[in-house]
């Protein structure tokens, strides 16, 4: 079993004739993830890597069965493509540009949801079933199936785990990426919640930063309703107070969200929090 | 982008809110003109991006033009809170009533806006107990509703045409905050003066990543002059004062490089994240910016996903044959394309790392030679 996505997902990909669009196209098609359709306004009748492209979400909705969309889309634009993907019945839809303006984000979250549709983002670099379907950017050679659930803020830092856990022997079940934007579809607790439910994941990895209470809603989780382990890492330790470090999420701001605050409250609970990306391979051994 | 008091104070009174009487000004001579138009007292504030500036004696009041002028001449040149003062708000002084607080910012649990509001303003809004605080979320599918304007009378105590005002004063600031793509609108201090409601401050931060359809949105300088320079070539960068300059892809694990420096006892000079997708131009000006600074050594580390490691190694290689390196250089180099990274730097003698920490060690360790 896998969550939210498996090998059945069948997948469209917004903005698939532009440069990432294509280059990504190519990559999850050999990760084996099964792109039945592209969008691009203008493109209708062209191929990409064989798979055809179409001028509307509708259009290529109309042709084939659609699980589940992936934006390639200019930040100005994607709310729009949301929206486009959200009518046209995609039940997952997985966001990757980055910048998109926080309104936009907030709305295409809240039409989601009034549509029962799942947004992994709306900026992230998206979410794989290792071994059955890859949506999103992260690179192929890494993502291998096993036992280990991953649920991640950061996109690199995902990578920097997962390729611990490879270099390790440990496989993933599903790795999710929340995004790290002030407006994401899922919480830690939703994706903390399918993990628990989901007979393959044995232990789960929740990769956390500094900034927002994500992590401590986490916690607050895990210690009533968590049957599996759970292993954290906390990035930003050496953060200095008051500096924007990129992600809108990670600022500390009036002593809320503060490293030591999230370590103490999932330690709390019994989540093993890792010092250094290094040694979650290490933790997971033990309570594997 | 944080906004100056009188750049809110300005949008406030496009969208119906009330503001006190006043102008900006950069000289004496002005603030004396501006008191004496205004014909009663006058409190004269410095616009710098910081609260407490009361304290830190960047507000002063003036009884006629030339008190303004003698304060104006004071304030102006000052630092306030780390900023050097440059302008000045000076605005009729309130006859104060009562001070509430209202805000509207975006809950990111939520996933809408929300708007605050407390019968105690004038104060830090964290200092209020929490039952006192008033929290009501809007739907962004719904937008504002004027039952949303009469509960927030209701929370702050109004009745009557102060009620009604504050109905006004909501509808207004709501759809302030969607329009101006706004991430924080604040009044603290909402002043009740008489039957009227004003804004005595403002603080409003807009959205940068909708500053393209922001076309009349002012322009506020927050950074630094390598901040600056980073920001236009769409990079995230930060100073933090040591000695190992760090370019990293992504947020979090620009951030967990500076752990991962931090705990072999090393000091980052810096926070780059050279973000998802950027380009072999964007990331050889990059490095260009790191060794403007002058680190004792760089530290290179990436794991592509979005970003190709063959990118980033060209780009290093064209810095290189651009220009002596004086400080040794660390990278790491794993994921997208990362064989053909490897390939053209140990063709150019130099050898990737493929692990982290190892990595982090070694430039700890050069760092300190």
């Amino acid at each position: 079993m896998a969550i939210i996505i498996d090998e059945n997902t069948q997948v469209a990909v917004q903005g698939m004739t532009g440069n990432q669009g294509r280059f990504h196209t190519k990559q999850m098609l050999a990760y084996g993830t099964k792109i039945v359709a592209g969008i691009s306004p203008g493109k209708g009748g062209q191929e990409v890597e064989g798979v055809p492209v179409y001028d509307t979400m509708t259009a290529a909705a109309k042709d084939h069965r659609i699980d589940a969309s992936v934006l390639f889309i200019p930040a100005p634009f994607a709310k729009d493509a949301a929206f486009e993907a959200i009518d046209a019945g995609a039940k997952v839809l997985v966001g990757v540009p980055e910048h998109i303006p926080v309104h936009d984000e907030m709305e295409i979250v809240n039409y989601a949801k009034s549509k029962g549709v799942v947004v992994v983002g709306p900026n992230s670099f998206g979410i794989v079933s290792s071994g059955k379907c890859k949506i999103g950017i992260p690179p192929n050679q890494f993502f291998t199936e096993g036992q280990v659930g991953v649920v991640a803020r950061s996109g690199t830092l995902t990578y920097e785990i997962v390729g611990n856990l490879a270099m390790n022997g440990l496989g993933q079940s599903t790795v999710v990426g929340l995004g790290g934007d002030r407006a994401v579809g899922l919480s830690f607790v939703d994706v903390l919640k399918k993990f628990e439910q989901d007979p393959q994941t044995k232990a789960i990895v929740m990769v956390g930063e500094i900034g927002g209470n994500a992590e401590e809603q986490a916690a607050e989780f895990i210690k009533d309703n968590m049957s599996k382990p759970v292993v954290a890492y906390i990035a930003g330790k050496s953060a200095p107070p008051g500096k924007r470090m990129g992600h809108a999420g990670a600022i500390i701001e009036r002593g809320k969200g503060t490293f030591d605050g999230k370590v103490a409250a999932l330690q709390e609970v019994g989540v093993q929090v890792a010092a250094l990306p290094f040694e979650v391979p290490g933790l997971l051994k033990k309570v594997l | 982008m944080k906004l100056f008091e009188y750049m809110g104070k300005e949008l406030f009174a496009q969208y119906g809110v009330t503001v006190p009487k006043g102008r900006v000004v950069t000289s004496p001579e002005e603030a004396a003109k501006v008191a004496q138009e205004i014909g009663s007292t006058v409190v004269v504030k410095s616009q710098v991006l910081s609260g407490k500036r009361g304290k830190g004696g960047g507000i002063k009041f003036a009884d006629n033009a030339e008190e303004a002028r003698a304060a104006a001449e004071e304030i102006l040149g000052m630092t306030v809170q780390g900023y050097k003062v440059e302008t000045l708000l000076v605005e009729e002084k309130l006859q104060i009533d009562k001070e509430l607080y209202l805000s509207i910012t975006v809950d990111t649990s939520a996933k809408m806006p929300v708007i605050i509001a407390s019968a105690e303003g004038g104060m830090e809004i964290e200092d209020v107990a929490e039952e006192n605080i008033m929290k009501k979320h809007i739907d962004p599918l719904v937008g504002f509703s004027p039952y949303l304007g009469r509960e927030t009378a209701r929370r702050l105590g109004l009745t009557g045409p102060l009620a009604k005002e504050a109905n006004k004063l909501m509808a207004g600031l709501v759809k302030m905050f969607k329009e101006k793509d706004a991430e924080l609108v604040e009044i603290n201090p909402l002043v009740i003066s008489g039957d009227r409601l004003i804004a005595a401050d403002s603080k409003v931060t807009i959205d940068d990543d909708a500053l393209f359809r922001q076309k009349e949105a002012p322009v506020v300088e927050e950074r630094t002059e390598t901040e600056k320079k980073a920001h236009e070539l769409g990079l995230a960068f930060v100073e933090l004062g040591g000695d190992i300059a760090i370019m990293a892809n992504g947020a979090g694990m620009a951030m967990g490089t500076l752990d991962t420096i931090s705990y072999y006892g090393g000091s980052p000079a810096n926070f780059l994240d050279a973000g998802g997708g950027t380009g072999m131009e964007e990331t050889a000006q990059a490095l260009e910016l790191l060794l403007a600074n002058k680190p004792k050594a760089v530290f290179i580390n990436i794991f592509g996903g979005i970003t190709r490691c063959d990118d980033v190694a060209n780009a290093f290689l064209k810095v290189k044959q651009s220009r002596e390196i004086p400080v040794p250089v660390v990278i790491r180099m794993v994921g997208t394309n990362e064989e053909e990274a490897i390939k053209l730097l140990s063709e150019n003698g130099i050898e990737a790392y493929k692990v982290m920490h190892e990595a982090a060690q070694k430039v700890v360790e050069l760092a300190k030679a």
